[in-house]
């Protein structure tokens, strides 16, 4: 239960660790808050050659508005959103689903950029950041200084499981999530058997209304469900433009439960985990509807 | 009849009955305790094991040339190495064998096959990973069903073994039984499996043995909970002379029967220490403990109860079927093959019961240990309170009516049951309507009549209730043997001139609080400050002869002997006192503490004795104030309770939580209130894992799907119910200071407990069995008439 | 590589192998056995320090991870031979049993109490729910910790 060697640099500064990235090639690895990558090592499920580790780079450490999206730094930790009144007051689904991520020691290190980097389909941030339509900022020390910055759609971003579409060299900076104008609300919910547990079931719903209350933006995704995590295009389509509704909202359950593909395991029969998708499409709507009407 | 023990000693002097603070504590809450892995002897190495990837292969070769060759790798013993010193299989508790290291084939998925002893933990980690083995597959067996109707030998080693029947057995009646059935009004059956569970140990199991070379003395640091029952499995496994084996257990960090069996990991450390000449240190990984020792439960049980017309039982039948995993290595008397299983007619009187049973051996890693349980007295009780409910609601009674219907009456004790048990003391009744009350059954029943009406309602309430009976304290030793050595426990004690004393035990703490208890139970019968007593365990070296600490029997035995030898020193302390007071024995009267001349102020303190003991005593008196006692128990105690959960079921997601429980125990006299707490909600916390959420289970190959604490799910706070707890005292009438044990009667009353009020939810919809744990997706498949297996 | 951690106010300097784990340099390299292991997957808490005053799991840290940092263990939780108070109220409410989960335990609920001095018995299980007890049913943890805060209820 040890990791196997592995060579060590903790750089200073960003630009630092960019380059130390670069060097490594294929053998270099971001240590971030490592509560995904250490316990992996441990188990021998991972023995990366050299590991860059980025918990020096306090500059990276924000959550801030920046062009009116909110900007989460790569050292940013799972506690430090959970605790944050910026994205309390800006975003429901991630205020929603911040606490609920592994245990408060893990959220003390843990970081959204790792966990979204990590593509782990059991993981709960990739749902959250496919919902409300997050980006992904990759740096890189590329020659050329137009290479060296790359945003990322989230949907580009989650190319599989447990794979993301950094290429060498590169590494999240930043992800960034939309401001909305208007009445907007989230939720997430999860089935865990208890703390610490991944999901059985997570998902993650996201509306934003126009100004005649309508659905201006949907926005629904599923973890645990799926190889990765899935961002229910189908029903965010269906809800676009009607009237909030239990039968909208069923609609979308339905369609959300169609379109995944869970496994049957310890955790229950695939069609269990399909009607609580179901289920908790529906209740997060209703949760998501009634904070953007303001109700609580 | 209840009674409240009366206090007969001051807070200070701290006898039964006072909550006074825990002495042990002081070096836990400075991070000082002694835990097996804190200890580090010079020179010492260190042992990892490798093991078996596949649940049943035979070995080819084993290559550990490469393992060897690295830096800091002294050896890698295999189990051909250890059949050379005819090591390679060991004696279980239960009399069966088990491989130490595997020669011939693996029988299950985590099993011993070769280790490496290097300079430190990392290298030798490395070095198992570079030990290559060839494994030949063979079909894995995975149930117990499939084991007895498969032509696959799963012992192949075992001389006159045909077929994989681990053992049968049965108590009973069956012609009455029969009889009672066939003139029953109604018959109710359930077929319930009680998952394969684990007692999981905040910490895990390890040794550090020191042997040394010159003078053949082997010095064995080891988690055990029963040191001196190890010392002599290890003088008779490895031959070595019994005064040359020295087993010190230091603090534990929880044991809950998962530290009582012998594990080849403690074998083949022994063994190298022996070879090397160096101490050698072996501690568990979380996952070697999950998938290789100790696991529990496993039991496939079938039962029914027959019924009369005035919903009265008049007779149980029970077929159990239990998983023994690869090697039978339970710790079971040698007369009882499913240990005290039979005691599953519960609470309950009726004049009939048959039960039968057989154990399989399966690719599953052995076990079937009491986790914190009294030889399958769990199981039993989780059959008996599931079934009672079932039949309440089949003849349409309440379930807390039926079973005091049913209930044996407080007048009736000593009841023999049918099965053969004669049940100490009890007050069932006491205890069910102290519940009711406590948690306001009413109530409940009126909110839940109201809320499940509505046939839409995706929020249903549900109340459970046990009302077990548990039988602890083994043995007497006319019938309770482990390997042959018989079950009773020892104390001995020495008071010092100064009064001051030291209490030396056979039992085991592992969390408990012995070092404050049993002080107490000498504070109660001599009257010194239980601050002023040491107590001390775990080192056969220095402590008397004794079975250790499972099955609840440190209070009811231990115990006992302790109250039994503070008496003996009583004794001769009167004589001190009247030869210094100048008076006849019989004109002393004994007060905690004190001799006086009946009618005068004239009197001795038991310090004063203590004194005189070794400066001053009578002529033809020894000096000296101590002594020795080898208790063996008349009989078991019984301790009972009646536990009431209320929860909420959703039915849109399958999950329920807990909204009130009331738990109401009768230990008998309880020595220290606050410890017996404790011990009640830690064990009911245990009960609500296996209830909600913890099992450890197998897929069709063998890969064991419960190996680490991410996939066998222990809860945390957040999860956990808050409890009331009530108690009653009905004192055992055969143990001295009438206190029956406690450790393990919230586990074994509360699964059932737990599991009813999920069913009870559901009764509405039709539903009449989940089996435990109730996972979200169960309680969906029950609603929904889904099958979910697993 | 050298390491230069400040552990409980006093600087150590090793040299350390990269791949080892805080836990195992607190325990064994500078013979602190207060923190203690339980598990390998990151589960149990047992092993919890405070790193720059906040609750982590020593297990999943590398100790070069800790080179220039502070660290407090359980063996720093009073000061000048004087028990933190939550020591006391751990031994006073029997929030302990076996011990093996209390260092963990007492060292999030004074971090807790840091920030929070009278917190309910829901934000006390929330804080712990990183660590597992197996012995104790968590009640009287509970207990303690609110009593150490002050609260007593
Ligand atoms: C007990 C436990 C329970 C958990 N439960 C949950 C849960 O319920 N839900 C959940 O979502 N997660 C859970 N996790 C995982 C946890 O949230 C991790 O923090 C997260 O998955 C990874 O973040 P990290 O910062 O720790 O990344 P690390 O472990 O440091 O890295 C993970 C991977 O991402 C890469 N990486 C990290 N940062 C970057 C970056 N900036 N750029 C490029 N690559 C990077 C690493 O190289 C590595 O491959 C749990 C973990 C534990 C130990
Ligand atoms: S040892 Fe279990 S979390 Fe660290
Ligand atoms: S006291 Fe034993 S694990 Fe908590």
């Amino acid at each position: 239960m040890y990791p196997s060697a592995f060579e060590y640099s903790a750089p200073g500064t960003l630009d630092e660790a960019l380059s130390a990235l670069g060097e490594a090639g294929d053998e270099g690895r971001v240590l971030a808050g490592g509560q995904s990558l250490i316990p992996m090592m441990k188990l021998g499920l991972a023995a990366p050659g050299c590991l860059i580790d980025i918990n020096g780079l306090s500059e990276l450490s924000y959550i801030r508005e920046s062009n009116g999206d909110l900007a989460i730094g790569a050292l940013a930790r799972h506690a430090d959103v959970a605790a944050s009144d910026l994205v309390g007051r800006t975003n429901g689904t991630l205020a929603a689903a911040a606490p609920w991520i592994s245990d408060p020691l893990v959220r003390n290190r843990g970081t959204v950029c790792g966990s979204v980097a990590h593509c782990d389909p059991e993981g709960d941030w990739n749902s959250v950041m496919l919902a409300v339509g997050a980006s992904v900022v990759a740096r890189s020390a590329a020659k050329r200084r137009k290479n060296r910055e790359r945003v990322i759609p989230i949907a580009d971003f989650v190319a599989g499981p447990f794979t993301n579409s950094l290429n060498p060299g590169e590494m999240v900076a930043e992800v960034r999530v939309p401001k909305y104008r208007g009445a907007a609300g989230g939720a997430y919910l999860k089935l865990e058997r208890k703390i610490g547990d991944y999901a059985t079931v997570g998902v993650a719903a996201h509306l934003a209304l126009d100004a005649a209350g309508n659905v201006a933006e949907a926005g629904l995704a599923l973890t645990s469900v799926h190889q990765h995590n899935l961002k229910v295009t189908e029903a965010e389509a269906l809800m676009a433009g009607q009237t909030p509704s239990p039968e909208l909202f069923a609609e979308a359950a339905e369609a959300a439960a169609r379109s995944c593909d869970p496994e049957s395991d310890i955790r229950g029969p695939a069609d269990f985990k399909r009607a609580v998708v179901a289920e908790y499409t529906r209740r997060g709507f209703a949760a998501a509807l009634k904070q953007a009407r303001g109700e609580g | 009849m209840s009674t409240v023990h009366e206090l007969r000693t001051s807070p200070e002097i701290g006898g039964v009955g006072h909550s006074v603070l825990r002495k042990e504590d002081d070096r836990f809450i400075r991070g000082a305790g002694s835990y097996i892995d804190d200890l580090t002897l010079p020179g010492m190495l260190h042992m990892a094991i490798l093991r078996s990837p596949v649940a049943h292969a035979r070995i080819g070769s084993i290559d550990s040339s490469a393992a060897t060759a690295l830096d800091g790798v002294l050896a890698v013993v295999t189990g051909e190495a250890l059949a050379a010193h005819g090591l390679a299989w060991m004696p279980t508790l239960s009399g069966d064998t088990q491989a130490v290291l595997a020669t011939d084939k693996v029988r299950f998925q985590g099993q011993e096959v070769a280790a490496v002893i290097a300079a430190d933990p990392y290298t030798a980690a490395d070095a198992v990973k570079l030990i290559e083995v060839e494994y030949e597959d063979l079909e894995a067996i995975t149930t117990p069903q499939q084991s007895l109707s498969t032509d696959t030998l799963i012992r192949d080693d075992k001389e006159g073994q045909t077929d994989n029947t681990a053992y049968t057995w049965e108590a009973g009646d069956q012609d009455a039984a029969d009889a009672a059935f066939a003139a029953a009004a109604r018959v109710v059956s359930l077929d319930t499996h009680y998952p394969r569970s684990h007692p999981a140990p905040l910490e895990t199991c390890g040794v550090v043995a020191d042997v040394n070379s010159i003078t053949g003395q082997a010095t064995i640091y080891m988690t055990s909970q029963a040191p001196h029952a190890i010392r002599t499995v290890f003088a008779l496994v490895a031959g070595l002379p019994e005064e040359k084996i020295r087993i010190v257990t230091r603090d534990i960090g929880g044991g809950f029967g998962n530290k009582v069996p012998v594990y080849p990991g403690y074998v083949v450390a022994t063994a190298a220490s022996l070879l090397i000449g160096k101490p050698v240190k072996w501690i568990e990984s979380r996952t070697e403990n999950l998938i290789s020792t100790g696991f529990a439960r496993d039991f496939h049980m079938h039962a029914e109860l027959a019924i009369d017309g005035e919903n009265r039982i008049t007779a149980m039948r029970a077929d159990i079927l239990s998983d023994q995993g690869a090697f039978y290595s339970d710790a079971q008397p040698s007369k009882f093959r499913a240990g005290l299983f039979h005691i599953c007619t519960g609470s309950y009187d009726f004049p009939a019961a048959h039960v039968t049973a057989k154990g399989a051996y399966t690719n599953k890693a052995p076990g079937g240990v009491a986790y914190r349980c009294s030889f399958r007295v769990t199981e039993a009780s989780y059959l008996i309170e599931r079934l009672v409910d079932n039949a309440a609601h089949e003849v349409g009674m309440d379930p807390a009516d039926f079973r005091s219907l049913n209930f044996i009456g407080a007048d009736q004790f000593p009841y023999l049951s049918p099965t053969g048990f004669v049940y100490d003391s009890g007050d069932y009744h006491g205890a069910m309507d102290m519940a009711k009350e406590l948690i306001d059954y009413d109530g409940w029943r009126a909110r839940q009549a109201e809320q499940n009406s509505d046939p839409g309602a995706d929020k249903l309430i549900g109340i459970g209730i046990a009302s077990f009976t548990e039988v602890v304290g083994a043995g007497n030793s006319r019938e309770f043997d482990i390997l042959g050595l018989k079950m009773f426990d020892s104390a001995e004690l020495r008071v010092h001139p100064t009064g001051k004393a030291i209490l030396k035990l056979g039992v085991q703490t592992q969390g408990q609080g012995h070092e404050t208890t049993f002080a107490q139970i000498v504070a109660e019968e001599l009257g010194i400050p239980y601050s002023d007593i040491k107590v001390q365990y775990g080192d056969t070296d220095n402590t008397p002869y004794g079975l250790g600490t499972y099955a609840s029997r440190s209070t009811p035995v231990g115990g006992a002997a302790t109250a039994v030898v503070s008496r003996k020193l009583r004794a001769k302390a009167r004589k001190l006192a009247a030869h210094l007071l100048e008076a006849a024995e019989e004109d002393l009267e004994w007060e905690p503490g004190k001799f006086t001349v009946r009618g005068t102020d004239q009197s001795v303190t038991i310090q004063d004795a203590a004194f005189a003991a070794y400066t001053n005593h009578p002529e033809g008196m020894e000096a000296g104030l101590e002594g020795v006692t080898y208790y063996d128990p008349p009989n078991m105690t019984y301790p009972f309770g009646t536990y009431i959960v209320v929860v909420e079921v959703d039915t849109g997601d399958g999950t329920w939580k807990v909204l009130d429980m009331a738990a109401v125990d009768d230990c008998g006299v309880r020595i220290n209130p606050m410890i017996v707490e404790g011990q009640i909600t830690g064990g009911l916390t245990e009960g609500f894992a296996k209830a909600n959420m913890q099992w450890i289970t197998f897929d069709d190959d063998g890969n064991c799907i419960g190996s680490n604490f991410m996939d066998y799910l222990v809860p945390t706070a957040w999860e956990t119910p808050r409890y009331k707890l009530g108690e009653t005292v009905t004192p055992s009438p055969h143990h001295p200071i009438g206190a029956k044990g406690v450790g393990e009667s919230a586990t074994v009353g509360s699964p059932a407990a737990f599991t009813n009020a999920v069913v009870d939810a559901l009764r509405s919809r039709g539903v009449t069995n989940i089996d435990m744990p109730v996972l979200p997706h169960r309680v969906w498949g029950a609603l929904n008439g889904v099958d979910v297996s697993p | 590589m050298q390491i230069n951690v400040t552990i409980n106010g006093t600087g150590e300097t090793r040299d350390v192998e990269s791949r080892r784990l805080l836990v195992d340099f607190i325990r064994t390299d500078l013979g602190m056995t207060g923190t203690h292991i339980g598990c390998d997957t990151t589960s149990c808490g047992a092993c919890t320090v405070l790193l720059d005053g906040k609750p982590v799991k020593s297990c999943t840290v590398l100790a070069v991870q800790a080179d220039g940092h502070e660290v407090t263990t359980v063996e720093g939780l009073g000061q000048n031979g004087e028990l933190h108070p939550i020591q006391g109220a751990f031994k006073e409410h029997h929030g302990l049993q076996c011990g093996f989960c209390t260092p963990g335990m007492m060292l999030v609920g004074a971090s807790l109490l840091e920030n929070n001095p009278s917190p309910t018995d829901e934000e006390v299980r929330w804080a712990i729910s990183g660590n597992l007890c197996r012995c104790t049913g968590y009640m009287n943890i509970v207990a303690a910790i609110q009593a150490a805060g002050g609260d007593g209820s």
